[in-house]
């Protein structure tokens, strides 16, 4: 396997009234090709502007303020908007949690699924309509030649969705960053959801960063799995060894106060306290205030330390123990 | 046991009114039909004193709706809401009981009104607190849910998602209910924020002898807090049972695929097997069962006969053809 995408030291920060709001403090990871990544954290993380970083989609007042993107070895950080107009939509592709953030209201899926091909390619109207039919039936919508005369209105929830992912895979990309595709939907709709990005991803061995806040969901789907707190990663591991034995003290508090994790009517393990402002950040950890196993080391921000293969932010991690 | 909320046969149905061009239309002799959304559908069961009652389903079965015919804000268009044998509608003081939790805590709270009187306002009006008292009573309220008594100045803006939820709480109990209906009371928080939020409503159950109605689409939810669990699909309840003998051995097919489709953390990287198929409109409801077109054990009789809610063991209820077998 290679390396598809490596950021360094990603920082993205947003000017406000009050002050620049760091929302991406110092991100680094790596993505192989064909890998699934799920990015896990709760509002105000960080997760999607990390997401909207990587395709160039910060606009004032916010701004990539340092680190490094690189995709397929090409620095994608401060990148000319010609050269990212060709590779957005073509090598990296997005999916939003409203599909209606893809789709255009007025226009019929044809029109823009075929202007969506002819944006980066040199080919005839209608062998870009073929491939459109084409990727509609892939994503599971039946009748694809029909349906693809209708417009976004004429669609439910689920099957908007299916059409923004099969608008994302026309070009068959490298990347897909998938920005909590399936919050928005019900039980069953996600399940079939998920199904068909685990086909399609594995049939293509496009990789694929799939940002969401519920740990349940990347628990099917993930390869690895990425912890974001205020900003920055806080533990990054194989999905099994991050699930199983998490080692910072808040993805242990997070995989306890899913209500899974407690017997039925029995007081839930809750975090104390809420995320901090990331106007107010004090220097150090920034889930010191919340954490149990906070000591004086704490206020001086921990390294991402990396352990066979575990990356933890902490001073003091949850080691397994020895048997 | 007894019965503290009783829903009996209850449907409620909205209408779209005809605009004046498709009245017009009509006149001239086009055919213009009202649309009738039946939104809940001959619905029963009983919420008894003390205990939880989960209602789950997905987006558009009527659970909502049905939590706002049970207190009282929507009025039934066929059947009975009783609270302790009385109408909600028309007994006097029959609602003051039960008080209702909404889903989205930003539109919930009026953005103009002051924490102190979002909170005490109710109790005031309802006489069950003096004036003068209003401001400790409230101060101590914000102390049970967690906030800090200073906060009665505040406007809601000022609030993070999950105090807003306590603020809601907070507003609830202020007139001493006896029933909460929670809509979606967690769904907008983060995970690590709802965990304390589902704390504190099984905290105050213990000290107020609280009963719920508690309306989610998380199944993880409703395990962890029900007693019973009542499920409904496309304004129909399809399976009543005991939250530990639904969630081991679901009887109707729709419940056992609800249940299949939850992602947990426990199963991993599995593959995933979806049922086929979308919610239909409920403006246009399948014929029958309205879960045969999804359903893998739909036989002919499916289609044309709706199965009728009945007991198929003691305490539990379920309206499918295949227990007839």
């Amino acid at each position: 396997m290679t390396t598809l995408l490596s950021i360094r030291n990603l920082r993205t920060e947003f000017a406000t009234r009050d002050g620049v709001l760091p929302a991406v403090g110092d991100v680094s990871f790596d993505l192989e090709r064909g890998e699934v990544l799920g990015l896990v954290g709760e509002s105000g993380s960080g997760k999607s502007v990390t997401g909207f970083s990587i395709l160039g989609l910060i606009d004032p007042p916010g701004r990539i303020a340092g680190g490094s993107i690189l995709f397929n070895g090409e620095e994608l950080v401060g990148i000319g908007p010609e050269r990212m107009r060709a590779l957005r939509g073509r090598r990296i592709a997005m999916i939003f949690q409203d599909p209606m953030m893809t789709l255009n209201p007025v226009l019929s899926i044809e029109t823009q699924m075929v202007e969506t091909v002819l944006a980066h390619e040199n080919t005839s109207h209608a062998a870009a309509r073929d491939r459109s039919i084409a990727a509609l039936a892939r994503v599971g919508i039946a009748s694809p030649a029909e349906r693809l005369a209708q417009y976004p209105h004429q669609f439910s929830g689920g099957m908007r969705q299916r059409v923004a992912i099969a608008i994302a895979l026309l070009h068959s990309p490298d990347l897909i960053i998938a920005d909590e595709p399936t919050t928005a939907l019900d039980v069953t709709v996600q399940g079939q959801i998920l199904y068909e990005m685990q086909k399609l991803v594995r049939e293509s061995g496009t990789a694929l960063v799939w940002i969401t806040h519920d740990l349940a969901v990347v628990a099917g789907l993930a390869d690895r799995i990425a912890v974001m707190y205020a900003g920055r990663i806080v533990e990054l591991g194989d999905a099994d060894a991050v699930l199983e034995a998490p080692r910072h003290p808040y993805t242990r508090g997070l995989l306890d106060s899913v209500p899974a994790a407690t017997a039925p009517g029995q007081r839930l393990r809750q975090i104390s306290g809420s995320t901090p402002s990331l106007l107010k950040l004090a220097p150090g950890c920034a889930f010191r205030e919340r954490c149990s196993r906070a000591a004086a080391a704490c206020s001086a921000m921990p390294e991402l330390d990396d352990r066979d293969g575990r990356r933890v932010r902490c001073h003091f991690p949850l080691i397994e123990a020895v048997v | 046991m007894s019965a503290l909320l009783e829903f009996d046969v209850v449907s409620k149905r909205f209408a779209k009114r005809l605009d004046a061009i498709e009245r017009l239309a009509r006149r001239l002799g086009a055919h213009v039909a009202e649309h009738t959304v039946h939104a809940v559908d001959r619905v029963s069961f009983v919420v008894n004193e003390g205990e939880v009652v989960g209602l789950v389903g997905e987006s558009g079965c009527g659970k909502s709706t049905l939590g706002r015919v049970g207190c009282g804000l929507y009025a039934p268009s066929d059947g009975a809401v009783r609270y302790r044998g009385q109408p909600v509608q028309t007994a006097d003081g029959a609602r003051r009981p039960i008080q209702m939790i909404f889903q989205d805590p930003f539109a919930s709270l009026n953005p103009r009104m002051r924490v102190g009187e979002i909170v005490g306002e109710a109790p005031r009006v309802h006489g069950l607190v003096a004036s003068g008292e209003v401001e400790d009573y409230v101060a101590g309220l914000l102390q049970r849910v967690g906030l800090d008594a200073g906060f009665v100045r505040r406007y809601p803006h000022q609030f993070s998602g999950g105090q807003r939820a306590r603020v809601g709480i907070a507003r609830a109990l202020a007139v001493k209910p006896e029933l909460l209906i929670c809509d979606e009371a967690v769904a907008a928080l983060d995970v690590s924020i709802q965990a304390q939020v589902l704390n504190l409503f099984l905290d105050l159950r213990d000290e107020f002898g609280l009963t719920y109605l508690f309306i989610s689409h998380d199944l993880g939810v409703v395990r962890h807090l029900s007693n019973r669990v009542v499920v409904m699909y496309l304004g129909r309840v399809v399976e009543i049972a005991a939250t530990e003998a639904l969630f081991a051995a679901p009887n109707h097919p729709y419940t056992q695929a609800l249940l299949v489709e939850v992602p947990r953390i426990d199963r991993r990287r599995r593959t995933f097997v979806p049922i086929k198929g979308e919610i239909p409109s409920p403006l246009a409801p399948p014929s029958g069962c309205h879960f045969h077109p999804r359903c893998p054990h739909a036989m002919p009789r499916c289609a044309s006969e709706a199965p009728l809610l009945r007991e198929i063991a003691p305490g539990r209820q379920s309206a499918c053809h295949l227990n007839d077998r």
